[in-house]
């Protein structure tokens, strides 16, 4: 299996060779937004508005990391994963990857970068073509990126790479419909590693799935992160999954984080409102702990992404909201929980029940 | 959420005259089995399913993808397309099979008697029509309302399903509300005749989890108002423990193991609950590697034969006694007290 990831290393720039010596993390976002323009008429369009789907965005991903981010739907967080794989443009920020910036990048460097950021996409079947046989669909990319892969053999690295997500080497002649979901949504890792990617950007991967088959593609995963090394930014809307996974979570609200740090200083020590409340809506799954976390259930809809409310954004819906609230927007940094949150009133409050600690905090 | 305000549940005389008897089950399904026969192969969906619902109980139905959970609701419904769906064994409401009972009589339990909330609410309500005029149907097909009452109606149902605005809102088309909205306004259909059962396929998988226990929060409140039986149909384990009182775990078109949740859900007496249990990672804690089962479901045109959970089953072996998993089926059968599972080795789970 040695040979399924050879990463030519023909380019190195002057920015990359000083993030080298630097130690600086793969991936850095800085201060990223995204606005789509809301237009209106049918001959002569004019621009209405903008929504505002990513609003200033800071993440890093380092080498070998997996970074969760987790939100509900609308909140910008498929429109982060577009972005990192240079299918938008930002409207502005900035994204590192290993020390240059992607937006300046043009050429050979942009294709470079192509190549080591892949993706895998939410619903395998739409994301394979029904037209080609699985081996086409994981050599589709070397057409491009001749050099990930000599032509003579190409097909021996199908198998291997068929044989590497936990497939049958054989069914390389087969078409997308003769597989299940799950079989498909690993065809979608092959697609990914064939390229020899540095980063994954794994856009809700096992929400189509059943849970049994949701486990086995979760475990996959984990062993091609030890095996090969590589980084994931996970987006997912599942918190236990994205727990389960992740050495860091984000958790997105409205397009901007709210609360960032590790698994167990989100989950077990969340400050912000919004993070708080999510937790507290996910169903637990042992009997001795029903009922037993407080249940925070939040009001209302989430507001518009093209007219989002003023200072902080989930000041609408929070039941801690005072004047201050919808004057200043709050910066996401510590404030003295030990981990970054973007609220004015961050204050720790534990909402999962656990078997140690049944019955968390009751809210003020 | 806005607390439904106090308008009382509409009346249903033609309905609750005709009590239970004794309190028994409301709906009782026996030996449901669920073929689809059109060219090439047959599809055997449900396979000999049985399970009852009493007043005021909450039953999930839980199992994946195709494993015939939705397809046994539908059959309750009536809303199989027959030919090519070939269904048999019986479903009684209220102690009357509505498999031999004709048309017209089966379309007068559709409503009052059970009813039925869809996954996608979007797809589910009709794009054309206002949410009040469709809730308000309701009125005017079973009760002869007017369309002026009927939209009437309307308003005290999406004002009791906490949707805001319900008179502003009454004429407006589905695509103008959001998801969770959405489903208040089916929720509210199927409750415009209080219907003694309802059958809630998948209710809350297309919403985020706020959203979601929004919506189980109002389900368990209208059950407590009115004393409903609510077959709830999931595949999410963790929506199962919080609001369901009994389960029946489907697998391959049958029910491989019943019981109370705390019984089920704290130690599983077949190897598929087992499986499915110990492959969901958690919330509480970010665990070690997950354990799922491995393998996928058979394909319903092909189950296979024994039990059908044996190609994928940890436990399944030839035993000494020359019990074989890969041709014996086991048979649903009691293994503790008020709980069944359908496998050999229930005990050997149940006592290690």
């Amino acid at each position: 299996m040695a040979d399924v990831q050879t990463r030519p290393e023909r380019r190195t720039s002057e920015a990359r060779r000083a993030w080298e010596a630097s130690g600086e993390p793969l991936l850095q976002i800085r201060g990223l937004e995204k606005h789509f323009p809301l237009q209106q008429g049918i001959v002569f369009k004019k621009t209405i508005g903008h929504v505002r789907a990513v609003d200033g965005v800071d993440l890093t991903v380092d080498r070998g990391e997996t970074v969760g981010l987790v939100g509900e739907s609308g909140c910008g967080k498929s429109t982060v994963s577009k972005l990192l794989v240079a299918l938008e443009r930002p409207t502005a920020g900035q994204i590192v990857y290993k020390g240059e910036d992607v937006s300046q990048m043009r050429g050979s460097a942009l294709k470079d970068y192509r190549r080591e950021v892949q993706m895998i996409f939410q619903d395998p079947y739409s994301s394979l073509n029904p037209r080609m046989t699985a081996g086409d669909i994981v050599a589709e990319g070397w057409s491009v990126h001749a050099d990930v892969a000599p032509k003579k053999g190409r097909d021996r690295r199908i198998r291997d790479l068929l044989d590497r997500v936990g497939l049958n080497a054989d069914y390389a002649n087969r078409y997308p419909h003769q597989f299940s979901g799950g079989q498909r949504q690993r065809i979608g890792i092959a697609r990914a590693l064939a390229m020899s990617p540095e980063l994954i950007v794994c856009d809700e991967p096992v929400s189509a799935l059943d849970v049994s088959v949701q486990a086995q593609v979760m475990n996959l995963l984990e062993d091609l992160q030890k095996d090969l090394g590589l980084s994931y930014l996970f987006i997912a809307h599942d918190l236990s999954v994205v727990r389960h996974i992740s050495h860091r979570v984000n958790v997105m609200y409205l397009g901007r984080i709210v609360e960032t740090g590790t698994d167990a200083d989100v989950y077990g020590h969340p400050s912000h409102p919004y993070t708080q409340a999510l937790l507290s809506s996910v169903p637990v799954h042992e009997p001795a702990l029903r009922g037993k976390g407080d249940r925070i259930i939040l009001t209302g809809d989430v507001p518009s992404p093209a007219n989002p409310p003023s200072g902080c954004r989930f000041r609408t819906r929070c039941w801690k909201a005072q004047d201050v609230c919808a004057q200043e927007d709050p910066e996401l940094r510590d404030r003295g929980q030990g981990h970054p949150s973007a609220c004015h009133f961050a204050e720790d409050h534990q909402v999962v029940p656990t078997e140690t600690n049944p019955s968390p905090d009751v809210p003020a | 959420m806005n607390p439904p305000p106090g308008s009382s549940p509409a009346p249903a005389p033609d309905t609750r005259t005709a009590a239970p008897a004794g309190g028994g089950p409301v709906l009782e399904v026996e030996d449901l089995h669920v073929e689809f026969r059109s060219r090439g192969p047959v599809v055997t969906a449900v396979r000999g399913v049985s399970y009852s619902i009493s007043p005021g109980e909450t039953m999930a139905i839980l199992g994946e993808s195709g494993c015939g959970k939705s397809v046994s609701a539908q059959a309750i419904m009536g809303i199989l397309d027959v030919p090519p769906a070939h269904i048999t064994g019986a479903i009684r409401f209220e102690g009357r099979d509505m498999l031999t009972m004709a048309a017209e009589d089966q379309r007068k339990i559709r409503g009052p008697g059970v009813s039925m909330i869809f996954q996608d609410a979007l797809s589910a309500l009709n794009p054309v029509y206002s949410v009040g005029y469709q809730i308000g149907e309701m009125f005017r097909a079973h009760r002869g309302a007017s369309k002026k009452e009927g939209r009437e109606r309307a308003v005290e149902l999406m004002d009791r399903v906490g949707i805001p605005a319900a008179r502003q809102r009454v004429d407006d088309y589905p695509h103008q509300f959001s998801g969770g909205m959405r489903q208040r306004v089916m929720i509210a259909m199927a409750l415009a005749l209080d219907p003694k059962v309802l059958i809630a396929d998948e209710p809350t998988t297309a919403l985020d989890v706020t959203v979601q226990a929004q919506v189980m929060d109002l389900l368990q409140e209208l059950q407590r108002e009115t004393g409903m039986g609510l077959i709830l149909i999931t595949h999410d384990l963790g929506v199962v423990n919080e609001v369901a009182d009994r389960v029946a775990v489907m697998y391959a078109g049958r029910v491989v193991e019943t019981g109370t949740i705390d019984d089920v859900f704290t130690a599983p007496a077949h190897p598929y609950t087992r499986g499915l249990m110990s492959s969901i990672p958690l919330l509480e804690d970010k665990g070690n590697r997950l354990n799922p089962i491995v393998g996928a479901p058979p394909t319903l045109s092909n189950i296979p034969r024994g039990c059908s959970f044996h190609p994928r089953c940890p436990m399944a072996r030839r035993a000494t006694d020359g019990r074989d998993c890969a041709t014996d089926g086991p048979v649903l059968r009691e293994v503790a007290p008020g709980r069944r599972a359908e496998c050999h080795y229930s005990e050997e789970l149940l006592h290690g």
